[in-house]
């Protein structure tokens, strides 16, 4: 039923408290976590660093302008709506192309023009933002799924969370969208989250609600030993984004798009702790071999050998 | 380092609350528990007279800083009469005057007492005497007097036990024939015991008289009793003058001193008085309050005691919120429970506190399914996020008034309580329920809902624990202690209950 705590402080399993008090509190300072709450200036600041992103069509930042929607997005059929403050991928909505009038969603449905401006007005009031504050809506290009991923992904796209601290990749997960998640890459809500070996970049066996999964759930495809494409990119990609952001303790969210390799999703200063589930290993003791290094490489490369140095 | 200085703050701020909290306790006596009430005495001296339609002035001796007794109240009573309450010599006396009463007439003085020592009274202070001049006895009587005072201080050591030799001496040896003539000359006889002052002058001891009345439940008429009273050079020795005892019993309450009447008067008739005495009950707050001010402590006039008693009935709940809140820390971070909103738990709980606990309960999801149910039909209206609040608002209004409405007709009063839901609080949370639902999952929103609940239970059954209560209303420092608690729990870097669960697939000797 339940694991001693003993048992888990032994295996390194950092908690909820312990996560927050000496890491978040200790190395994130509270000025900069607008840089990386507002999806909106993470974008642009890692378009400044030269670092990849899903392109931006267009922001709504007023209640009107949801009225001409239609004229913002032009002939575009292919997008993902987003809000700017969100959090765990609530609010967010994908619309690959239009039928008859109406918006197709990725699940297959069919939205009409009203329903999908009421979603960005919802947006607008602050229904998924933290606190309940008005926010802005992103609409930006979405992301084609890597071939890879095709046989282990179910209505969405994968992506692949990378913690960074102290510039320091030291742990990484693919979190793959399942039926039961509704196509989105949420491991709480029932997605699969896949530990990756930190040197080469291969996934082990996956992790859905707590419970071993060898295979995915609704496709049936083997999940463990799959060669991240890409792998030493994206490691120098996360840890550059300890510069952008000053952050110490970071969860960068990457996805890989068929056509433009890795890119930047968005950037989190309260990364969750399930990756230690999905890695079958604890945080503390990586955290521990980078928290004693009394100097950081200022290089973004040499934080990456540093990575397969420690871990 | 952060965790040193967190500890160091925490032992200062119990160390500061339990010392301060253990001052009251001990010195002012606070009690521990509630439902200590002290037992008060309230005395009523009742003046009756026929006033004749003239100026008339009633002089009447008042008691002044009794031994053994706190006073906590006095009340003079002085209807159509000027009254003043002036010193004279050892004595407090009050005047009453009026230009032309007339007809019967009653006047009231009233005391309200607590007894701090169940120890006789052995001394009493007072202004230092002169020394007496010996008086001049007639033949007969100095002999008798010389022999008899010859012999008691052949018998004593000092002014003690000289005085109670000499008392015993007359008070017993009725037989000796010159105890008899002394006995006489000096008309000592019952409580007429002046002239034992006269006999203590020939030795030059300082006397004085004083009296006093017993202190007892249910008394109509106390009578006064003379103490008579010696002076050893530095303070007043109480003796029985009837039996030469030391000391007076514990519940006398010394009124007076002196050989003068308690009560004159001028312009009326016969004027009578009567003592009357029973028990009453009384506030302990009530009680502190007055002994700090005997002690002259500052603290109790910063105490919460001092506020308006509508304004401590507020603080009385206001305290406890932070105990609330540290049910709401132990939840989230020791336990790991996420409920709707943080602190909304702790509304809740101060919300059951007029419906009582059960009907609370029911009434609180009473409103949230019904409110989650209309909330629900909004959704499909596609209404902005504000409008859309301020609608379940107004429907969480109309359901309590609905609820109000049937449990009246239903003739069940406690429905009547739902109104003091807070409303706002109730639409936020019937909105956060219904974004858990829709996101999570109803499985989710029942979860929290059900951990809002249990939370808010919690809360109630510590901020209403009468113990717990009065503890903190009586000795508001202990609430450093709250605060220390909740700040060493900020540092708490252990696993939630939570968590022992959610990482259970790491420990292989448990089955999943």
């Amino acid at each position: 039923m339940i694991a001693w705590p003993w048992r888990l402080r032994e295996l390194g399993i950092v908690g909820m408290n312990r996560r927050n008090a000496e890491y978040i509190l200790a190395y994130n300072e509270r000025n900069r976590y607008p840089l990386v709450d507002d999806k909106l200036r993470t974008k642009h600041l890692a378009l400044a660093a030269g670092i990849a992103v899903p392109e931006l069509y267009g922001t709504v930042r007023m209640q009107h302008e949801t009225q001409t929607l239609g004229e913002l997005l032009g002939n575009r059929h292919d997008f993902v709506i987003k809000p700017s403050h969100g959090s765990g991928g609530n609010g967010v909505l994908v619309i690959h192309g239009r039928r008859r009038d109406a918006w197709l969603r990725s699940d297959g449905t069919l939205l009409p023009d009203d329903t999908v401006a009421h979603h960005v007005s919802n947006i607008l009031s602050g229904l998924y933002s933290l606190g309940g504050v008005p926010d802005s809506a992103l609409i930006e290009y979405r992301v084609k799924i890597d071939p890879l991923f095709d046989s282990i992904s179910h209505g969405g796209v994968p992506d692949i969370r990378i913690v960074v601290f102290r510039g320091i990749p030291v742990m990484a997960m693919v979190r793959l969208p399942t039926r039961m998640s509704g196509g989105r890459a949420n491991l709480h809500q029932g997605g699969v989250g896949l530990g990756v070996d930190m040197l080469t970049g291969v996934t082990h066996n996956g992790v859905q609600q707590g419970h071993l999964v060898e295979v995915h759930p609704d496709t049936g495809h083997t999940l463990a030993g799959l060669q991240l494409p890409y792998w030493d990119d994206m490691l120098v990609l996360a840890a550059r984004c300890y510069e952008l952001t000053g952050l110490g303790y970071l969860g960068v969210d990457l996805v890989l798009d068929k056509n433009q390799g890795p890119l930047l999703l968005e950037l989190n200063a309260r990364p969750g702790l399930s990756i230690q589930i999905a890695n079958r290993k604890g945080l503390a003791g990586r955290l521990r071999r980078v928290q004693v290094l009394r100097e950081i490489p200022a290089e973004a490369e040499e934080r990456v050998r540093l990575t397969r140095q420690l871990m | 380092m952060k965790d040193l200085h967190v500890r160091v703050l925490v032992l200062v701020l119990i160390a500061i609350a339990l010392s301060l909290a253990g001052w009251k306790a001990k010195v002012l006596e606070l009690p521990l528990l509630p439902g200590e009430d002290a037992s008060a005495w309230n005395v009523e001296a009742r003046i009756d007279f026929a006033a004749r339609g003239v100026p008339a002035t009633i002089e009447f001796l008042v008691p002044q800083d009794p031994p053994n007794f706190t006073v906590i109240d006095e009340d003079f009573v002085a209807g159509n009469y000027g009254l003043s309450v002036d010193r004279r010599r050892d004595n407090r006396i009050a005047t009453w005057s009026g230009r032309r009463p007339r007809g019967p007439q009653a006047l009231y003085y009233r005391i309200l007492l607590h007894q701090e020592s169940d120890e006789p009274i052995l001394t009493r202070e007072g202004r230092k005497p002169l020394f007496p001049r010996t008086p001049d006895y007639p033949e007969d009587i100095r002999v008798a007097i010389d022999a008899l005072l010859a012999e008691v201080r052949a018998h004593s050591a000092d002014v003690a036990t000289f005085t109670r030799v000499l008392l015993e001496r007359l008070a017993t040896d009725r037989n000796s024939e010159n105890v008899k003539l002394l006995r006489d000359h000096f008309q000592i006889e019952g409580t007429q015991v002046a002239g034992l002052r006269t006999i203590l002058a020939g030795v030059r001891i300082p006397s004085r008289i004083s009296w006093g009345v017993r202190i007892r439940d249910g008394v109509r008429s106390a009578p006064l009793e003379p103490w008579l009273e010696v002076h050893n050079g530095s303070e007043w020795l109480v003796f029985n003058p009837l039996t030469g005892e030391r000391g007076a019993p514990a519940e006398t309450l010394f009124w007076y001193t002196g050989s003068e009447p308690l009560l004159e008067s001028n312009g009326i008739g016969e004027a009578g008085y009567q003592i009357a005495i029973r028990r009453s009950f009384l506030d302990v707050y009530q009680l502190a309050e007055r002994k700090a001010d005997v002690l002259d402590s500052r603290i109790m006039d910063f105490s919460l005691l001092a506020l308006p008693l509508q304004t401590q009935n507020v603080y009385r709940i206001l305290l406890m919120v932070p105990l609330g809140a540290l049910i709401v820390v132990l939840m989230r971070n020791v336990v790991g429970m996420n409920t709707y909103g943080t602190f909304m738990p702790v509304l809740i709980s101060l919300a059951f506190r007029e419906t009582q606990l059960l009907w609370g309960m029911f009434l609180f999801t009473l409103l949230i399914s019904l409110g989650l149910s209309i909330r629900f039909y909004f959704e499909k209206l596609k209404l902005l996020l504000v409008p859309r609040l301020a609608s379940v608002v107004t429907v969480v209004v109309l359901l309590m008034l609905g609820i109000s409405v049937v449990s009246a007709n239903l003739d069940l009063q406690r429905g009547l309580s739902v109104a003091l839901f807070p409303m706002v609080i109730m639409a936020m949370t019937i909105e956060r329920a219904s974004i858990v639902w829709e996101e999570n999952g109803a499985a989710e929103a029942f979860k929290q809902g059900l951990a809002t609940l249990l939370v808010a239970v919690l809360g109630y059954m510590v901020m209403f624990n009468p113990v717990l209560q009065h503890l903190v209303f009586v000795f508001p420092e202990l609430l450093l202690v709250v605060l220390a608690l909740t700040l060493m729990l900020g540092r708490y870097t252990g696993y939630r209950l939570s968590e022992l669960r959610r990482f259970r697939s790491f420990d292989p000797e448990t089955p999943k």
